[in-house]
């Protein structure tokens, strides 16, 4: 092929702006691989929110109502479910775990969720990942609370801290639980999930801060329940929110959760997590997809630029043209010279791109991952990648067919005559 | 082919460009092998075109080319283009050189495309054969070889193109003004050693100039505006 180191020698000739092309086509690479990698990355995390639990279930409303009061923390539950059936299912011989949660209280704009030991022993997330405490240790008396990872670093607290948790789930609220306060015993490790948004607490310390309760408002005073006499009392909830349940076959899921659904005495649903996390995804995922088009079109402009600076150079290369005719180079060796100058340039250009993404993920990782609880895996190319920026120089041979034709067409007219 | 066959042979060739009045009718036009002329005419006497003609870059509508003894009419584009990288060597007026290559890089380019040329070297390798004819040229000095093109004076340039041309010892040698951006000294002195090499590879030339002091440096001497009997020439 003579032509292609003739291609090389001439784009390093102009190098500066060849330089210049080759740095925006990078950056559009980048910037269309690291899209790619975080939505994955994205995704992945957003199943991983929870693992391990088999079904959830809480009163009968949407599947996807359930999952975001139960797993995200966001919306209400329109309705409770009673111990009784709570009790009912989490004694089946075919259930080997249950965490109950009861929501409906926060601590400055997040939310507390009382539940069990169970809850440290069984909750997974991002496939095995159990619950680690980075402080402290799971609740023991009825006033101890447990942390995730964002409360406790928004709201600088440390163990022994103490909180007080307001009634209902404004950011703020005028009715706190003032007269009984909790003590910080625990902060989870940080995980990624919601989790790390929640305050924890017994069941039984939910009932008792709701003790002299009715109606949404505290009993008058005189009337009240002191925090040390509320230990005394029967502490055992009505009912709970929701809760989770962990299987001892997988196989008998289904028949589990159809069983629920058709429960006569309340009306319940249970959900499968992993089919209503999907479901949400393809909401949200929508987002992200639009993410994608506009990168794929910042590739394109990147791409564009390419092209117009070939074209501009023309003009002042048609002399060079007339000399390689005349030593003997066919049309189609300028034509070929062209499309390889494009071809080069995109391909420089897409190596440059994937440096510049894995440097920016290596620099980026931690901070995604502490500051979105988004982890994304830095693993090598995968075969789509490998498509998008097969695409890429595909797409740039395509487009470097324009200054190519022109210059082929300039050879035929000009032929030798060495136009200046 | 035959020794004895003509370098060039033009008969009955006329050519005008798409829409435009003929430019050139020329009944017949010999160059010898080995031969050296001189032809001579004013710039827009369709010089430029003839040397085109003769390059396998533009096609008659009328009349033969031959070069060598092979019709040019008779071949496909590309088997004009190889024709033209084997047998043919071109001086332009000026920036005959590929900016970017080196001078020894720029003498070397016609075996780029040209295999058959390379070939006909035979022994030497191409590097030293473009560097004997650089010598030759008075362009000898190891300094030169990798040097970018662009630090050379014009006459220096010229100098090149003209090793250039004569790489692989094609049989027709055709220079275009080469000497129109030269001082007299320059201009005398690229001329003699021009036409010496020329003369030890036995390469006809075709010297195309208006400055007539140049003529009796040649074997003939030939007039285009008396060679073409094309009337609307603007001569």
């Amino acid at each position: 092929m003579p032509t292609l180191s003739l291609a090389l020698r001439s784009i390093w000739n102009r190098r500066a702006t060849a330089l210049l092309t080759i740095f925006a086509i990078a950056v559009s690479v980048t910037l269309l691989l690291g899209v790619q990698k975080l939505r994955v990355a994205a995704k992945d995390g957003f199943a991983n929110t929870v693992s391990g639990v088999d079904l959830i279930v809480g009163a009968r409303s949407g599947p996807l109502n359930l999952l975001l009061y139960s797993v995200f923390r966001v919306g209400d539950a329109t309705a409770n479910v009673s111990w009784d059936s709570y009790q009912k299912i989490a004694r089946h011989p075919d259930v080997a775990w249950t965490i109950p949660i009861s929501l409906g209280d926060s601590h400055r704009g997040f939310r507390v969720m009382g539940t069990t030991l169970d809850y440290f022993r069984h909750y997974h997330f991002a496939g095995s990942r159990e619950l680690r405490f980075a402080a402290g240790k799971p609740f023991e008396d009825l006033y101890d609370a447990v942390l995730g990872a964002d409360v406790a670093e928004q709201l600088r607290y440390r163990l022994g801290d103490p909180i007080v948790i307001a009634h209902g789930i404004g950011n703020v609220s005028f009715a706190n639980h003032d007269d009984k306060p909790f003590r910080v015993v625990g902060i989870l490790a940080r995980t990624g999930t919601p989790v790390d948004r929640t305050v924890h607490v017994s069941l039984e310390a939910i009932t008792a801060i709701h003790i002299d309760w009715q109606s949404g408002a505290q009993a008058m005073p005189g009337q009240r329940v002191t925090a040390e006499a509320a230990r005394s009392r029967e502490l055992q909830p009505d009912s709970i929110t929701a809760f989770m349940v962990g299987m001892q076959s997988k196989v008998m899921t289904f028949t589990m959760q159809r069983a629920i659904n058709e429960y006569r005495l309340e009306p319940m649903l249970a959900i499968i997590p992993g089919v209503a996390l999907s479901q949400l995804w393809s909401l949200v995922g929508i987002a992200d997809t639009a993410l994608m088009i506009v990168a794929a079109f910042v590739v394109l402009a990147g791409l564009l630029g390419m092209v117009t600076a070939i074209l501009t150079s023309l003009q002042e290369r048609r002399r060079e043209m007339a000399i390689l005719r005349s030593v003997g180079a066919r049309p189609r060796h300028v034509f070929a010279l062209m499309i390889i100058e494009s071809v080069a340039l995109a391909l420089a250009g897409v190596l440059l791109g994937v440096c510049l993404t894995y440097g920016a993920l290596y620099l980026g990782q931690p901070l995604l991952q502490s500051r979105f609880g988004i982890f994304v895996a830095i693993g090598g190319l995968n075969a789509y990648d490998f498509a998008i920026l097969g695409s890429i120089i595909a797409a740039a041979f395509l487009m470097g067919v324009l200054p190519a034709w022109r210059a082929y067409r300039n050879t035929l007219s000009d032929g030798l005559t060495l136009r200046i | 082919m035959a020794p004895a066959e003509p370098a060039i042979d033009l008969g009955n060739l006329e050519f005008s460009w798409p829409g435009k009045p003929l430019l050139l009718s020329i009944e017949r036009f010999t160059v010898a092998a080995g031969e050296r002329i001189f032809l001579r005419g004013p710039s827009g006497s369709g010089k430029s075109t003839l040397l085109g003609l003769i390059g396998g870059v533009l096609v008659p509508q009328h009349g033969s080319i031959r070069v060598l003894g092979t019709d040019l009419t008779r071949l496909a584009a590309s088997d004009r283009d190889r024709f033209r990288g084997e047998h043919i060597g071109f001086i332009f007026q000026m920036f005959n050189l590929i900016p970017y290559l080196s001078v020894l890089e720029n003498v070397l380019l016609p075996a780029r495309f040209s295999p058959a040329r390379a070939l006909r070297l035979g022994g030497p390798d191409l590097a030293a054969e473009g560097g004997r004819l650089l010598a030759a040229l008075g362009l000898g000095a190891e300094q030169y070889l990798h040097r970018p093109v662009t630090e050379l004076s014009i006459g220096q340039q010229q100098r090149v193109a003209a090793a250039r041309a004569l790489l692989g010892r094609p049989a027709v040698v055709v220079a275009d003004e080469p000497t129109s951006a030269l001082d007299h000294d320059a201009r005398e002195n690229f001329l003699a050693l021009l036409i010496n090499e020329c003369r030890a590879q036995s390469s006809a030339l075709v010297f195309v100039s208006h400055d007539t002091s140049l003529a009796p440096l040649f074997d003939r001497s030939v007039s285009l505006a008396e060679l073409n009997r094309a009337t609307s020439v603007a001569a």
